[in-house]
């Protein structure tokens, strides 16, 4: 276990930025800037022409973190403490469980609790109880990670 | 000039990760421990986007249409079923085992890692499979696809 710094400030203008570039995605777009239908879509079946958008926006997704050390001098903090294995089943899980509920922590914790939709509240409420609980057993009663 | 523009606001939504520290897998999942080292940083996160698409979505669906599309793509669904529960259900399990959803998955890309590319190759590979699953469905129940309708908000 590895103890991080409480950081609201700097997690509330994250959290800002992110709302930010969810407004802008609907302004320009007019669609929900969800990352795992995003994601999925990036493959066929293509039901509409919107291919390449997605395509960036994932890039700028990714070429994030270079953009911030550039601008601040400072390489992102990032820790993965899971195994490969774990990673992999845990990325099963994910992109399963994201695309079979139709949203993720942006699509339905972000957009849709923000639009009053109860199937986001749900959602939302589902994955934080069973991330919590699978964080408590693997952490807690387990003792591993 | 609409292709700049989507990767101008992919790049703000993961500057957002990293500055929040959301994509920081050890920091997500010191945020789903609740009973141990609890670090609520991440749930200022969620505050911070919320209350500004709150105010912003009100804003922009006021407008006729969006600047580059020919209209607003709202989800229309508001029936509750099995996969609504499922679903964020296996995702949570996931999540709370590598610290990493989606979106930050995307961002550890750039570091280069063996863990973060073996992490988005299976979540690659997760989603395309439910996707297959949920049009096999769709079709075997011929059911009329979802229409891109009015929400509540739009009223």
């Amino acid at each position: 276990m590895i103890t991080t710094d409480f950081t609201p400030l700097s997690s509330l203008i994250g959290g800002a930025l992110i709302g930010a570039a969810c407004v802008m995605l609907m302004a320009f777009q007019g669609r929900i800037a969800g990352i795992s239908g995003i994601a999925a879509r990036l493959f066929p079946p293509y039901a509409d022409q919107e291919f390449v958008g997605r395509l960036v926006f994932v890039l700028g997704l990714v070429m994030a973190p270079v953009v911030y050390a550039i601008a601040s001098g400072h390489v992102p903090v990032q820790v993965i403490v899971a195994n490969r294995y774990v990673l992999a089943v845990a990325g099963l899980l994910v992109g399963f469980g994201s695309v079979w509920g139709n949203g993720c922590t942006s699509g339905h914790g972000v957009c849709g609790l923000s639009r009053r939709s109860v199937r986001s509240v749900v959602a939302t409420l589902m994955f934080m109880a069973t991330a919590v609980i699978t964080v408590f057993v693997t952490r807690h009663l387990l003792g591993v990670s | 000039m609409t292709v700049l523009v989507q990767f101008v606001i992919g790049l703000i939504f993961g500057l957002g990760l990293v500055i929040g520290g959301m994509s920081n897998p050890a920091k997500v999942l010191n945020f789903l421990d609740v009973a141990g080292i609890w670090d609520p940083s991440l749930a200022f996160v969620l505050a911070g986007a919320v209350a500004v698409t709150f105010v912003g979505f009100r804003v922009v669906l006021r407008r006729p249409r969006p600047i580059f599309a020919e209209k607003f793509h709202l989800p229309a669904a508001t029936h509750l079923d099995a996969r609504i529960i499922a679903g964020p259900a296996m995702f949570g399990i996931g999540w709370g085992l590598a610290g990493f959803c989606p979106g930050p998955a995307f961002t550890a890309l750039s570091g280069g890692s063996s863990a973060a590319i073996t992490f988005v190759t299976t979540m690659l590979i997760g989603m395309i499979v439910a996707r297959r699953l949920i049009n096999r469905e769709s079709r075997a129940h011929s059911a009329t696809p979802p229409v891109a309708g009015l929400s509540k908000l739009r009223k």
